[in-house]
């Protein structure tokens, strides 16, 4: 079914664009940016129709890439219905957002001028990158698409690299990475030792046979991998600070697709989990703290893209939970609602940021539901979305991820009702801030053009509708174990009124009484100092991590290690030459009569050698 | 009338010859003695090379000596153009003052 094709296209877009879009005009550069994503698209949709059936998975194998010993890996590209719905997000949101940055980024010039093209050869860059990720069939080739996008998150992160702290937030999102691609590396040797094999399919089908600790030992360095690569506790600090980037990138890689990455690969991975219940456990106990602790510092961020990146951490940490909680689909279910509304957030917040001129801090907002309204109320479709209003998408799948939570443990359930209500809350504090009030700026807010809000109008619908358009546990059913969920419409009430309690308490506090914040924050001082600066914890990491690091670095890797080893062997050997050689060029007198001299020395005592040895040797 | 003159004199002739040369070539400061210490070490190389030639009834020592009579005349040629060359841009024939290549 040639399924080559839908990595290989936006690989060309980005080879063309890369290599010859410094000559293009930007409406070339969109042409071949934008057309490879949609063709991608459209062969995706091509592909399904194709399938027909989609309950047996569809393997293509192009060639052989590694084959040493045992070690066998094909270059396999695998759909099933799993895939199906990633590819779907991916090309779909992708191509959504290609062309929602043609608008944002037409502005972009000063020293950047000329990053028009870099910027969508990085953008197709990562979309192959992710489609290796989806589609790989091995643990390899997943790899190879994982630490791919990781390297496009860096260059787009990076992407004002005349900024320093660009620059630094790309720097810290690539190392913090590599922490938790440590842990999926040494989960991948373990799979090899243990199965032989890095393919899916023999991966799986022996899986079950293994020790229990085997597989809880696997699964906890998978879940390292993930927890860096979708921002999950301890690793989580990059992805806030990955906002430096355009905001099209935030959308698309920090949002909706690559830091869903390990919600996936751990979907993918369900049969090594459902035999280790206490890695189960670790996931939905790390997802939880991450949903609940994100929750809380995105209630007390000024910057509008900062309260939508912990909100992301805080949504991935449910994803996980449902995962954690053996609601694989619920998970999945969530990660595509959450690419929907999320997505729509933060095209939304840049749309807000581009009328104003690159203003971010939602202080100098305010008033903007009437200048621009085609924002506004697509941000709203967002906002009921992600505050778990029914019928709204956003209900349904976090409805399923909590009767999850319910059955495993209620404890988690609780907190996470607790995190639904942070959630509206803060999303409504934003939009309060951003578009009640009066206007508290002093730029001329201009509504965005069609190319930005066509995007938004099409992802506001599909945040609306995409819960009960989209049944993804249905689904996906046939893929995963059976998952009996409860029909409890208690539970439900309860996230509803969360969500609904979360809305009126903002609008209580910033729409009826704009004073009121202010005065529960000189209340609460110490705790909002906490969460205002994020619980310290970039300062806890670079006191116990970093600055050890980079120090032991210094003394002993630098100046002992280097300057002192290889530096000093190295000018040791030189610095023993010249010795030698300040003592042999005394001979070298200049002086012809002296060396007449060592010739004759050394004729006599060559003729006296020979005699003391009888001769010339023979 | 040959067997008068024992070998071994001829070759004792030789090497005081070649000692001279070399304590010529050593001590003296100027060009041209050393010059012509160099001539008197190369016929004293002759004068055993045609001994043994004699000794042992073979042509080849004979060729030798001419190759260094030749080597001998050419040095001399070549030599004296450069000490010729030397004094007219110098105004001097000591050696030791003839070490513009040293540093």
């Amino acid at each position: 079914m040639q399924l080559w094709l839908i990595p290989i296209l936006p690989l060309a877009g980005f080879l063309i664009n890369g290599i010859f879009g410094r000559r293009f005009p930007k409406s070339l550069v969109n042409t071949v940016a934008i057309g490879s994503v949609v063709l991608s698209f459209l062969w995706v949709m091509k592909t399904i129709f194709a399938m027909g059936d989609l309950n047996t998975p569809h393997l293509e194998h192009y060639f052989t890439w590694i084959q040493s010993g045992t070690l066998n890996i094909g270059c396999d590209f695998l759909v099933d219905r799993l895939t199906i719905v990633m590819l779907l997000v991916v090309t779909g949101i992708g191509s959504l957002i290609h062309i929602y940055s043609i608008g944002y980024m037409a502005h972009e010039h000063g020293p950047n001028f000329g990053g028009y093209y870099r910027f969508f050869a990085y953008l197709n860059l990562f979309m192959f990158f992710m489609l290796v990720l989806v589609l790989g069939a091995s643990f390899l080739l997943l790899f190879v698409g994982w630490e791919g996008v990781g390297l496009c998150s860096y260059l787009l992160i990076g992407f004002y690299f005349d900024k320093k702290f660009a620059t630094d937030a790309g720097n810290k999102a690539f190392i913090v990475n590599r922490v938790g691609d440590f842990g999926f590396s040494l989960a991948m040797f373990l799979i090899f030792r243990n199965f032989g094999s890095l393919d899916f399919a023999e991966v799986f089908h022996k899986a079950p046979g293994a020790t229990e600790q085997t597989l809880t030992l696997i699964g906890l360095l998978l879940m390292v991998g993930a927890c860096g690569k979708s921002a999950q506790i301890p690793l989580y600090v990059w992805l806030p600070d990955a906002m430096a980037g355009p905001t099209p990138v935030s959308a698309l890689i920090h949002a909706a697709t690559m830091v869903t990455a390990g919600v996936y690969m751990t979907a993918r991975s369900w049969v090594i989990f459902t035999h280790a219940p206490g890695a189960m456990d670790v996931i939905a106990v790390i997802g939880i703290a991450t949903a609940f602790m994100a929750a809380t510092i995105g209630v007390a961020q000024n910057d509008i893209k900062k309260v939508f990146a912990y909100s992301t951490v805080s949504q991935l940490g449910y994803m996980f939970v449902g995962i954690g909680s053996g609601a694989f689909s619920a998970g999945i279910y969530h990660l595509v609602t959450h690419a929907f509304f999320k997505a729509l957030l933060f095209l939304g917040a840049g749309s807000v940021i581009h009328a104003l001129s690159g203003e971010q801090d939602m202080r100098n907002m305010g008033g903007l539901r009437k200048k621009i309204p085609i924002t506004f109320w697509t941000m709203v479709c967002a906002w009921v979305a992600i505050s778990g209003i029914p019928p709204f998408s956003g209900f349904f799948s976090k409805d399923a991820i909590l009767l999850a939570a319910y059955q495993h443990s209620p404890a988690i359930y609780w907190i996470g009702v607790f995190t639904a209500a942070l959630t509206a809350f803060y999303v409504s504090r934003a939009m309060f801030m951003t578009f009640f009030g009066s206007y508290r700026g002093n730029a001329h807010p201009h509504e965005s053009p069609a190319v930005m809000w066509a995007p938004l109008a099409v992802l506001a619908i599909l945040s609306l509708v995409g819960g009960f358009a989209f049944p993804i546990p249905e689904f996906l059913k046939a893929m995963f174990p059976a998952f009996e969920e409860a029909e409890n419409h208690m539970l439900m009430y309860i996230s509803v009124f969360a969500g609904f309690a979360g809305i009126a308490v903002a609008y209580l506090m910033y729409v009826v009484k704009p004073g009121m914040a202010d005065s529960l924050v000189q209340t609460f001082k110490a705790p909002y100092n906490l969460v205002y600066n994020k619980y310290f914890v970039d300062e806890i990491y670079s006191a116990t991590v970093v600055r050890p690091l980079v120090g032991g670095s210094r003394i002993v890797l630098w100046k002992g290690v280097d300057a002192g080893l290889i530096d000093g062997i190295v000018n040791g050997v030189g610095a023993r030459c010249r010795d030698v050689g300040s003592v042999l060029r005394l001979l070298q007198s200049g002086n012809i009569r002296s060396y007449a001299t060592w010739v004759l020395f050394g004729s006599v005592a060559l003729i006296l050698a020979m005699g003391l040895f009888g001769g010339l040797p023979r | 009338m040959m067997n008068a003159v024992p070998i071994s004199w001829f070759l004792t002739l030789s090497a005081v010859l070649f000692a001279l040369g070399v304590a010529g070539f050593l001590f003296r400061r100027n060009i041209i003695t050393v010059f012509m210490s160099i001539e008197l070490m190369l016929n004293a190389v002759n004068l055993s090379f045609v001994t043994f030639s004699y000794q042992h009834k073979e042509v080849s020592g004979h060729l030798f000596t001419f190759f260094v009579m030749v080597v001998a005349a050419a040095e001399a040629a070549v030599g004296l153009a450069i000490i010729l060359t030397v004094f007219k841009n110098r105004s001097t024939l000591n050696i030791d003052d003839v070490n513009s290549m040293k540093n």
